[in-house]
């Protein structure tokens, strides 16, 4: 490797594209399409960095990573030390490295955007977690004294996975309480492996418990347990909610109960968690569905998308969304791997009414829609357009709208306040306390459906306020 | 891990567990269910709470073997293991003093009856309980039953015990007898909760039944389990199990329970064929 190169010059070095699996193999199987860089390749694209003295890129990361601190150390080859600085604002580089929308974060705002291609701080991020995993001797497993305090943590999704870790860091006795069998919330359950492989969330799961985290699976609070009982019953000091935002939201259309009409949550659990796709190896099925529909535009929309066309018996997938391609919210490498891969995209579409046969889907009937003004969230709304519906004939409906909050925390317990929609409100945003008395929360269960990284920032955030909360009602005591 | 303490066959072709489950045990309410995973390449499926026994620290389980898993449940033993239990789901049935309650019970549902009977009379209710079997010796707990109710009226398919018709005749000649319950309650079969509710309709008894459709995660994440009550979409996991019979859409609901027939026979004869070779259910006798 050369010494630094001139900034001229750094200016003319184009982005630095990852490998990728063939669309054509890759869309019958479910390995990781993108293979990141070679240290060949991060060193290049890390050189681009122009190490601007007031970065703005580190301004679009929510949880403020220091971006050219870590991309330098890539450039000198110290990729350990890339890793250590990263963990030090991000407990999970490897996950956000993959799924964090960068285009709409850190690399939207990197100067050298203006001119050429931002330099890929999410490929660089991902390479330097996955050199770590695979190179390091493990992250140190340094805990402080006991503290002899007891945090309990519901839900382990990034909210919670975060906490845990923190606050077992600080000392504090830490067990998770997870509803489903497996632990890792939607990065288990809802993105698939082909975009974020599941070894790599086992290892941050073997991480906290080499942190000593206990995670309980198969208890979900509010049923098994209240909030009051784990704090009055059995010692905790503290809870903290990171429950998700799971209920999945439907259309309220004619024909919703057809067979053959999904949510992309029971979509993508089935396929994901319960390995239907190897049925009857394992025991959950899934349809031989031939042409399947995806309603929405969202990153759900496209993993459950993109799920379907792997199955052995698809013939077509069709991604029908209301607005058009540039107002999908959808991260845009996933869009591209989408197209890659054969999915059809119907833009301007919005689904009036599924059609069915003896119980079962036989089509979609859409209504043409086209933009219009500018609405609250800045996106064009789209209206519809008067005449010519369209029916697509097809065997399954996945419906990707997104998800409202689970219910079952806020009905057992009257002091925990929420809004209209649920969503747990917070006393205090800064260290994400609620309204209850030593219950902190985070994650999609406070903001609704966001993403992967405002989810481990809120995380980081509690077990700050866990921390502070704890440390001095000893001193009160 | 949640071990299998004990098992019996209570009646031909159905199985009662009591299975090691300390907290779900001491936190259970009658009218919740648990969701079981058999091992690592198992599904979840849901199963009603039948009865909990504190002294054990365990749950009771009664499993008919129809799919896969529940076939595989019927080969397991005593001291057997099963990999994930969770529990207590969905919202416990509600008891109050509601007067005299009508409790329908239908085959397989009856088990699940038992711990609402017993809570009611507890209550202070008069518990009026009508079982239906296709004959006597597929009737199960009558006894416990008996315990828990003021009267019991029995009706056989084939006229082998008690009334010979169904449970909804039963009903029809109570309510003709001059009784007027103040809530019915049905859990059975599909078509016999719907043809009770038909019944107590035009009578204007609130009568509420139990859903058990196909569910996955059990707390409201996968949507599965929705059922149409009152034309509004209800998820049978949290909203429910229990619903308003007046207000539910069976069609729907028998439509939806259906979907995966097929599959269920593949995997219930793969598991056959491979799993357990040339030799038949019921070789490892309880
Ligand atoms: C298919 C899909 C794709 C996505 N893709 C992206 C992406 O590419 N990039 C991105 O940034 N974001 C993405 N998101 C959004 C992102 O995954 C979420 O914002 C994030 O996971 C929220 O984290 P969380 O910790 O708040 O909750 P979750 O990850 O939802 O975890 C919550 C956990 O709590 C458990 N739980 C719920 N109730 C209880 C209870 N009562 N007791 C015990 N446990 C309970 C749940 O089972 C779950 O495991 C995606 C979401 C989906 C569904
Ligand atoms: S804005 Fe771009 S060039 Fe500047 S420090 Fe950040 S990554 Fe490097
Ligand atoms: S079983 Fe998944 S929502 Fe009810």
């Amino acid at each position: 490797m050369t010494g630094s190169p001139k900034k001229s010059d750094r200016l003319q070095q184009p982005r630095q594209k990852d490998c990728e699996l063939n669309p054509d193999t890759r869309k019958h199987n479910f390995q990781e399409v993108s293979l990141g860089y070679t240290p060949e390749m991060a060193r290049l694209e890390a050189h681009r960095c122009l190490q601007c003295k007031k970065p703005k890129c580190v301004m679009g990361c929510p949880v403020h990573v220091r971006i050219p601190e870590f991309v330098q150390h890539i450039a000198d080859g110290e990729f350990l030390e890339a890793a250590r600085v990263i963990k030090e604002t991000n407990s999970l580089p490897a996950v956000t490295g993959r799924v964090c929308p960068q285009e709409d974060q850190c690399e939207k705002h990197c100067v050298i955007g203006l001119k050429s291609e931002p330099i890929a701080i999410g490929k660089l991020e991902r390479f330097a977690a996955d050199y770590e995993r695979t190179h390091g001797k493990g992250e140190p497993v340094e805990v402080a004294p006991p503290t002899g305090k007891k945090v309990a943590i519901i839900g382990s999704g990034p909210a919670g996975l975060s906490a845990a870790g923190d606050l077992a860091k600080l000392g504090h006795e830490v067990v998770i309480f997870e509803a489903l069998h497996q632990a890792g919330g939607v990065l288990f359950y809802g993105i698939p492996e082909f975009r974020l492989p599941k070894p790599i969330v086992e290892s941050e799961l073997d991480y906290l418990k080499r942190l000593g985290v206990e995670i309980k699976v198969n208890y979900v609070i509010g049923q098994i347990k209240s909030l009051d009982e784990l704090m009055q019953e059995d010692g905790f000091d503290a809870v903290f909610i990171g429950t998700g935002a799971g209920l999945p939201y439907f259309l309220g259309i004619p024909g919703e109960n057809y067979n053959g009409v999904y949510s992309a949550n029971e979509f993508l659990t089935r396929v994901n968690l319960m390995h239907a796709w190897d049925f009857p190896h394992f025991d959950t099925p899934i349809h031989p569905h031939k042409t399947l529909a995806v309603i929405g535009g969202g990153n759900t929309a496209m993993d459950a998308a993109r799920t379907a066309m792997r199955l052995p018996h698809t013939e077509r997938v069709i991604l029908i969304y209301r607005r058009g391609r540039d107002e999908m919210p959808a991260r845009q490498e996933e869009v591209l791997h989408a197209e890659a891969e054969g999915i059809e995209f119907r833009f301007l579409s919005s689904p009036k009414e599924i059609t069915g046969e003896n119980g079962w889907v036989n089509g979609v009937v859409c209504q043409p829609m086209e933009l219009g003004e500018a609405d609250a969230s800045g996106r064009r709304r789209p209206v519809a357009v008067e005449g010519s519906e369209t029916r697509i004939p097809v065997d399954a409906v996945i419906i990707a709208l997104g998800s409202g909050v689970n219910p079952l925390i806020a009905k057992s317990a009257d002091d925990l306040k929420t809004d209209s929609k649920g969503h747990i409100e917070l006393a205090d945003p800064e260290i994400n306390l609620t309204q209850k008395r030593g219950v902190f929360a985070g994650g999609d269960i406070v903001t609704g459906a966001a993403t992967v990284i405002s989810a481990m920032g809120a995380g980081k955030r509690a077990a700050l306020g866990i921390h502070d909360y704890l440390m001095r009602s000893e001193g009160t005591r | 891990m949640s071990k299998i303490l004990e098992k019996t066959e209570p009646a031909p072709g159905v199985f009662r567990y009591v299975i090691e489950a300390g907290e779900i045990a001491h936190k259970a309410r009658p009218g919740q269910f648990v969701i079981i995973r058999i091992d690592e390449h198992g599904e979840r499926i849901p199963l009603t709470i039948a009865d909990c026994l504190l002294e054990q620290n365990a749950i009771v389980l009664f499993v008919q073997p129809v799919g896969k898993t529940s076939i595989q449940l019927s080969l397991m033993i005593a001291g057997d293991t099963i990999l994930d239990l969770a529990g207590p789901l969905g919202n416990p049935t509600e008891i109050r003093r509601f007067g005299t309650v009508a409790l329908v019970g239908g085959g397989f549902g009856i088990a699940a009856l038992y711990p609402i009977a017993r809570e009611l009379t507890r209550g202070g209710n008069r518990v009026i309980t009508l079982l239906g079997a296709r004959t006597e010796s597929r009737l199960l707990l009558r006894q416990e039953m008996e315990s828990v109710s003021a009267q019991v009226h029995i009706s056989t398919d084939d006229g082998s015990c008690g009334l010979h018709g169904n449970v909804t005749d039963a009903l029809s000649f109570l309510i003709q007898s001059g009784e007027k319950p103040d809530r019915v309650i049905a859990i059975g079969p599909l078509i016999m909760m719907e043809k009770i509710a038909e019944l107590t309709r035009p009578l204007n008894i609130k009568t509420l039944v139990s859903m058990n459709p196909i569910m996955i995660d059990g707390t409201g994440m996968c949507g599965a389990c929705r059922v149409q009550v009152a034309g509004e979409m209800k998820f049978a996991c949290v909203d429910g199990p229990e619903f308003d019979g007046h207000e539910v859409d069976f069609d729907t609901v028998i439509n939806r329970l259906g979907a995966y027939k097929k599959e269920e026979k593949e995997s219930s004869e793969e598991f056959e064929d491979h799993i357990l070779g040339p030799c038949s259910l019921g070789e490892r006798a309880p």
